[in-house]
């Protein structure tokens, strides 16, 4: 048995007839092939799933795909646009918040929520937004820096240029 | 020529970050060929047992399943140091999460259906599952044949017909007539639990069987042609039959060294007559099937004169090897040989045995046994100094390593080893030692402490590295190497010291980024914080046989001897003729004359390091040179308790490390938070608990706490010594696994200091210090 859903993902519609038992990970990750979405436990415990429902932060190992029908997903494949990386993205490049990368898609996906909800976050927010999700290499401080720097730069240039 | 560091030493940023903020990475979790199928594991339940039947029937009737492999049929014995271990396990299961059973299907779910479709009765047997007991004569033996196992020889002693994979002496002055003579003895014993590696991403490999006895994998590891030679010697094929790719890792700290999904995905192909099969562990296998880093017992005593000096150190170390050896054996043998601290000790006497028992297996994680070791060493050396009535940090002074010293495997100190007096000076420095500070409110108590750290690369004595860069039509170069780089950053300052020694722009320089067998010369694997170094020293001997290549060409081009040619800025040019030049360019490919003639022909610069002048090390002292170089360094920490809760604040945490060079202050300083981060877990919250039967309590998140963004430390703050390392790239030495080393040992210390209280037994969780507190009795504390 399954269900046909509609869904519109980074700004494109997608169809997809799906068993009841998909997850929204692995629609992403196997029926659309946008990989950038990582698998770090596959119970809802790391983060490394992260994407947006309907502009909110959730983990896309825990949402079965049926849910997502007539929603909005947003993932770390349309966080850049036209080739130029948001000013986030750009924030974690400049400041060295990377290691492995693995926890990075998740953790731009957090920091995108909570930019757009608080485009002033206190370092406290900021940690708060990202403690569900697990780094193992990097200590956070530089991703906190990172996050930080991005609000800044956004406020700066009046918002940010993909937000 | 004079060498302009015009990148080396600035803080570069990594060419794979942007790749890795856009999703763009691949990752071996990412990859799909046509075709491939999907396999799940089936563990043991068990402990120990004897596998009585296993039922396959029904499981290879389910939809979409392809094969159903069990250990019986699989009769290979594996391992890189140590030859212990199955693909599956045949006959007796000897940890619980042992993988008993593998499906290939269409699905991953299939797959996993399947699995646990396969009935499998089993006999319990006994089970050993503390070391010290495992030790004992009449204990069960977890490898019975141990007798009978391949292992590297004259290097490693398993002790036949006991749980013994390896004993390592080190045997230096006369022990017992100093310890004696001394004035003032302590000893002591402590604990480190196995904790896990915890890479965000897991396990995973995907193998196709090819005809002609061909494999081609792809794989999440930090040891492509490790791997490619452990399956060539499994599966007795030519080393060039194996393939091994490996794309970004998501992290590895030591848990994807050696060899650890391969051999399975490898079997399962072959049995699906060639179908690709991927292989990815779930998050609880990470934990509980693939291996994590050994416990320790420690038993520690140390004799010192009446003015401070050590005069005697004797050591037992006891490690949890759990159910196999393979890596556990060398962590015995490197945390023996740095087994007293970076101190100068004419009199010492240490057992390193590394000891089976039925419990999860041990392998690499950063830091490989110097954390465990120096948990029990660095806390051992407060208690003395107490003893002495000496200030922590005077005592250590009084000890350390300086040049014209001896390490304990009789190795001579000289300038070139780095100091680590500057780096406990600095370390105490930065959290103002000596200085106290009143807590923030009443029911909390501060402390300080200090602890030593230092660590060599564990290798074999021949380990070896190469580089291969090629020009391109555009003067660009690509650089070809095997070393991983899973987020340590290594291919960063790989990248800057080529556009150093080759004289062009960084954008002009790449590290091709998936390492493949096929193409990238050899490197032993990317473990012990060597790459940088022997990866360092090989890319500028490829980038000085490329300007060889350029100048030969250059000069019969321009007419001039080959002693006159300069190259800089993409450029040859005649000695003080800036005119008479050519740009890389137009020699990148050969130099084509005005008529039509050609000369050269593609630049194409190799170069190569190996580890020199390393020796085993006599099997009955332990004396001999097992260090291609130390790293030293020190680590400070202040803390605030609060003694309602027992919970621990870390007000400010340093760490001075003598790097030789900072060839990345960015990525250097990057690698210095990490690690402290990482070992403030291992220090406050992670270890594995198990229950009577050796069953793993806590595999998961939820159990088994890492650090998150909240736990961040108020304050860190990183120094980097520069004293250079002879023959390290630039005078840069490893410093990657070092950050991580004493963090427990000098929170274990802060805690004494703040509360009068020794811990032996680490994770310091509220729990136990609220337990400890309680038990000494509230308002006995110091202040």
């Amino acid at each position: 048995m399954t269900y046909a859903i509609r869904l519109t993902v980074n700004g494109h519609v997608e169809t997809a007839d799906v068993p009841a038992s998909m997850t929204l990970l692995e629609l992403l990750r196997e029926r659309l092939h946008l990989t950038g979405t990582k698998e770090g436990c596959g119970i809802g415990e790391c983060g490394a799933c992260t994407v947006l429902l309907d502009g909110k932060p959730v983990t896309s190992c825990l949402v079965l795909a049926v849910e997502v029908d007539g929603c909005t997903v947003e993932t770390i494949e349309g966080e850049a646009s036209d080739g130029e990386l948001s000013t986030l993205q750009q924030a974690f490049v400049d400041g060295g918040a990377i290691q492995c990368g693995f926890c990075t898609p998740g953790m731009i996906m957090s920091a995108r929520a909570l930019l757009r909800r608080n485009p002033d976050p206190s370092d406290k927010e900021i940690v708060e937004a990202i403690a569900g999700n697990l780094c193992r290499c990097t200590g956070y401080e530089a991703i906190v820096a990172a996050i930080r720097t991005a609000a800044e730069r956004q406020r700066g240039t009046g918002g940010g240029s993909h937000d | 020529m004079t060498k302009r560091a015009a990148y080396v030493g600035a803080p570069v940023g990594r060419e794979d970050a942007v790749d890795k903020v856009t999703g763009a990475s691949r990752y071996t979790h990412d990859l799909a060929f046509p075709g491939m199928l999907h396999a799940a594991i089936g563990t043991s339940p068990h402990a120990s047992a004897r596998i009585v039947s296993v039922d396959t029937d029904e499981a290879e009737r389910m939809p979409g399943v392809r094969v159903v492999l069990i250990g019986e049929t699989l009769c290979y014995q594996l391992g890189l140091y140590m030859q212990d271990k199955c693909i599956l396990a045949r006959r007796v299961v000897r940890y619980q999460g042992e993988p008993v059973v593998a499906v290939a299907a269409d699905t991953l779910r299939q797959a996993e259906d399947a699995c646990r479709a396969v009935p499998i009765t089993y006999e319990p047997m006994d089970g050993v599952f503390d070391p010290r007991v495992a030790m004992d004569y009449g204990a069960p033996l977890v490898h019975p044949d141990l007798h009978t196992y391949a292992h590297m020889d004259g290097v490693f002693f398993p002790k036949p017909h006991s749980n013994i994979a390896h004993h390592q002496k080190v045997r230096k002055g006369d022990f017992d007539a100093a310890w004696a003579a001394a004035a003032v003895t302590l000893k002591s014993a402590f604990y480190n639990p196995p904790v896990q590696h915890v890479p965000m991403e897991t396990h995973a490999t995907i193998a196709q069987a090819m005809p002609n006895k061909r494999v081609e994998l792809w794989t999440s590891s930090q040891s492509p042609y490790t791997v490619r030679h452990l399956m060539s010697v499994a599966f007795g094929l030519p080393h060039a039959s194996v393939r091994v790719h490996v794309p970004s890792v998501g992290g590895g700290f030591g848990g994807k060294a050696g060899l650890n999904l391969e051999p399975l995905a490898y079997v399962l192909s072959k049995a699906a007559g060639g179908r690709p099969v991927k292989v990815v562990a779930t998050r609880e296998q990470e934990f509980n099937t693939l291996p994590s880093r050994q416990g320790l017992h420690s038993t520690i005593g140390i004799g010192a004169a009446e003015d401070g000096r050590i005069v005697a150190f004797k050591a037992t170390y006891v490690w949890d090897a759990g159910a196999y050896a393979d890596y556990g054996v060398n962590i015995g043998r490197a945390a023996a040989y740095s087994g007293a601290g970076p101190y100068a000790i004419d009199n010492c006497w240490i057992d390193s045995y590394v000891v089976y028992t039925n419990k999860v297996f041990g392998t690499a994680y950063r830091g490989f046994g110097h954390l465990e070791v120096l948990w029990g060493v660095e806390r051992a050396m407060d208690q003395m100094a107490r003893k002495l009535g000496l200030d922590p940090v005077a005592f250590r002074r009084k000890n350390l390593l300086r040049p014209g010293t001896t390490t304990i495997t009789g190795e001579r100190v000289t300038e070139g080893h780095g100091s680590p007096e500057q780096c406990v000076d600095a370390a105490a420095d930065a959290i103002e030692w000596g200085t106290t500070v009143q807590p923030t409110s009443p029911g909390r108590v501060r402390g300080k402490g200090i602890a030593a750290l230092h660590k060599a690369p564990a290798m074999p004595t021949f380990t070896s590295c190469a580089a291969v860069i090629k020009l391109d039509e555009d003067g660009a170069a690509d650089v070809l190497i095997s070393g991983v780089d899973y987020g340590q950053g290594t291919y960063t300052v790989l990248r800057q010291i080529a556009a150093d020694e080759l004289g062009i722009p960084i954008e002009k320089v790449h590290v091709t980024w998936e390492c493949d067998t096929a193409f990238s010369p050899y490197d032993w694997q990317t473990v012990a914080s060597r790459f940088a170094y022997m990866g360092g020293n090989a890319v500028i001997e490829a980038a000085a046989d490329c300007l060889r290549q350029i100048r030969n060409v250059a000069a019969q081009a321009l007419s001039a001897d080959v002693s006159e040619i300069e190259c800089e800025n993409e450029t040859a040019f005649v000695r003080g003729e800036p005119v008479r030049s050519i740009a890389y360019a137009d020699l990148a490919l050969g130099y084509t004359y005005r008529n039509g003639n050609s000369i050269g022909g593609p630049v194409i610069g190799h170069g190569r390091f190996i580890a020199t002048g390393l020796t085993h090390l006599d099997p009955n002292t332990g004396q001999g040179l097992p260090a291609q170089y130390w790293t030293y360094g020190a680590q400070a920490v202040e803390i605030e308790v609060d003694t309602g809760t027992g919970e621990i604040e870390i007000v400010r945490i340093a760490t001075a490390i003598d790097a030789g060079k900072v060839l990345n202050p960015k990525l250097c300083v990057g690698q210095v938070v990490g690690g402290v981060l990482q070992g403030l877990g291992s220090a406050l919250w992670e270890g594995f608990s198990f229950d009577s039967n050796g069953r793993l309590l806590n595999p998961s998140f939820v159990d088994y706490k890492i650090p998150t963004a909240k736990d961040v430390p108020t304050e860190t703050k990183q120094i980097l010594l520069e004293n250079p390392q002879p023959g390290g790239p630039y005078g840069a030495r490893g410093v990657a696994e070092h950050p991580m080393i004493s963090v427990p040992s000098a929170i274990g210390n802060a805690l004494y200091d703040a509360l009068g209280i020794e811990f032996d037994t680490l994770p310091l969780t509220r729990e136990r210090v609220l337990l400890a507190l309680r038990a000494a009795g509230t308002g006995k504390h110091k202040r």
